[in-house]
């Protein structure tokens, strides 16, 4: 009884129910009748291979694509019944890091990190305030005025966590963060990973690193060709667990 | 998204693109002033119809002497038939006044008119027709007059000066209609250019785009800057433009008007209408190739 209460409690952030997803021309889906349900603040990693149907997942979650079918909820949004232009509330309330970090090359790390807030709108006063505190956050705040070009791949990808998080999304979608990165590199953004998600954010991750998936035990979910092939709650990378 | 960061934006991208944006300001400003000298043709059509045809009259000529016209076999025109058809030319409603011509003031406006040449020494007063000099409200309504008196015995001829000024606007009009269709041809030119300065933008900027998408912008955000730059270009080059266009004026006035004493020009309020117009132009149709092009190219 007193788990029942707790669970209904629980926030579904993302629920995919029997979506499918065939591009045109081609013979197999790329997502097959998948289902699942991420719940607000877990930290999940999806694994496999390239191909399997991470990107497309990650795709349909920020709606760039949309489904062939089924039903996607993504912070209690249809995604199915959302008109086009209410497509930015949604991606305001996902945060997204990808391998390639993203940066404008043009702007220095506190403008790159400013740019998410003016795009919404913040006043100058409010974004003198959130950026330094995020940028503390990564632990960026002494290379506010550099380029992204002046920095490390470790800290670029700070940076851009720090752009993705800087709006307080309920949900941060990282698109194999460590993909460019050394292993030491990689820890120190695991890190900062789990410290956004202790803070309440959702974090959904795809990755290809085994030893990073195999040392933080969080939930993996496994993709194989279009199906979720595992779903485990502690979950390392490949079937040893 | 706050003007102050807007308009930055807005100026990063004019600078970055700054070959692309001198070229749409220079083709936006030959564009408009081609346009405007076609506008400003109309009206010099229009000024010099409105001169011409108040200067013009019918002249209903009289039977004299010399008239071999069949409404003219009675002879010379009498005073009764003369009296009789003045007051029938005042009775018609297109009529605005009435002259009447005798023919020794007919004879004065000759030696004037052929004055020093040996036509003016051999013709003599008599071999002068009198008439009747009216001028018409509207002076296209020639048929009335024509209708009314030709062939009515004592008059000679009903002559329309009008017609002979009929060939010359038609020339003219010709050339004010190539004007336009050449200027409205360059608008285009420029809609064009503007279309695919904004495209190769979007082209070049669409890592900010892109990142402005990921964060939640509006599409209307995003375009926006884009479509201030289009309308931004469109608006110099019309300033260009104006600035020919009053250069126009100033060289008609000062090299032209002196050598044709026989017309007058378009005014100073022909050329800001034009420019009004213009502005109309150059705002409306930067807008529309914008809007369309990045509604193509940045999508959310």
């Amino acid at each position: 009884m007193k788990f029942a209460r707790k669970k209904q409690k629980e926030e579904t952030m993302i629920r995919f129910e029997n979506v499918s997803k065939i591009y045109p021309k081609q013979n197999h889906a790329a997502l097959d009748l998948v289902n699942l349900e991420i719940l607000k603040g877990e930290f999940v990693f999806l694994v496999g291979l390239s191909g399997s149907g991470k990107s497309t997942f990650l795709r349909l979650v920020l709606r760039e694509e949309r489904p062939t079918s089924g039903e996607i909820i993504v912070a209690g949004k249809e995604l199915n019944r959302l008109s086009a232009h209410k497509i930015p509330e949604l991606r305001r309330q996902v945060g997204t890091v990808f391998q390639d970090f993203r940066l404008l090359p043009n702007k220095t790390v506190f403008e790159n990190v400013a740019f998410t807030l003016h795009v919404l709108g913040y006043s100058q006063k409010e974004i003198n305030r959130e950026v330094p505190e995020v940028l503390e956050l990564v632990g960026l705040e002494e290379k506010s005025n550099r380029k992204p070009s002046e920095m490390s791949g470790g800290e670029q990808q700070r940076v851009a966590i720090a752009r993705a998080y800087v709006s307080r999304p309920a949900i941060l979608i990282a698109d194999e963060p460590t993909g460019n990165l050394d292993p030491a590199t990689s820890v120190g953004i695991m890190k900062l990973l789990d410290r956004i998600n202790r803070e309440g954010t959702t974090v959904v991750m795809a990755t290809h690193d085994s030893k990073i998936v195999d040392s933080m035990r969080k939930r993996v979910i496994e993709l194989e060709s279009g199906y979720v092939i595992r779903d485990q709650v502690r979950g390392v990378y490949g079937y040893a667990g | 998204m706050r003007a102050g960061f807007l308009f930055k934006e807005v100026r990063i991208g004019l600078r970055r693109n700054l070959t692309m944006t001198l070229a749409v300001m220079i083709t936006v400003a030959i564009s408009l002033t081609l346009l405007g000298v076609g506008l400003l043709a109309n009206s010099q059509v229009r000024v010099m119809k409105d001169y011409w045809y108040d200067k013009i009259e019918v002249s209903v000529f009289l039977c004299g002497t010399l008239s071999e016209s069949p409404s003219c076999s009675g002879g010379p025109v009498t005073a009764e038939q003369r009296n009789s058809i003045k007051a029938d030319i005042e009775a018609l409603p297109v009529v605005d006044t009435v002259y009447y011509e005798s023919q020794s003031e007919a004879y004065v406006h000759f030696q004037e008119r052929f004055e020093g040449s040996a036509i003016a020494q051999n013709v003599t007063q008599d071999q002068l027709p009198e008439s009747y000099r009216v001028k018409l409200i509207d002076p296209t309504k020639f048929a009335v007059m024509q209708s009314a008196f030709a062939g009515r015995p004592g008059v000679d001829s009903v002559q329309d000066q009008r017609s002979i000024l009929e060939k010359f606007f038609k020339l003219l009009g010709v050339l004010r209609d190539g004007a336009l269709v050449i200027g409205l041809a360059s608008v285009l030119t420029a809609a064009l250019l503007i279309s695919n300065t904004l495209r190769i933008a979007a082209f070049n900027r669409r890592r900010e785009t892109g990142v402005m998408k990921l964060v939640g912008a509006s599409s209307f955000s995003i375009q926006l800057p884009f479509l201030l730059e289009g309308v931004f270009s469109a608006i110099v080059g019309w300033m260009f433009s104006t600035g020919l266009l009053a250069g126009f004026k100033l060289l008609v006035d000062s090299r032209i008007a002196p050598l044709l004493s026989f017309t007058k020009f378009f005014t100073w309020s022909d050329v800001w209408v034009a420019s009004g117009i213009l502005l109309i132009t150059g705002f409306v149709v930067s807008t529309f190739a914008s809007v369309i092009t990045l509604r193509k190219y940045l999508k959310v």
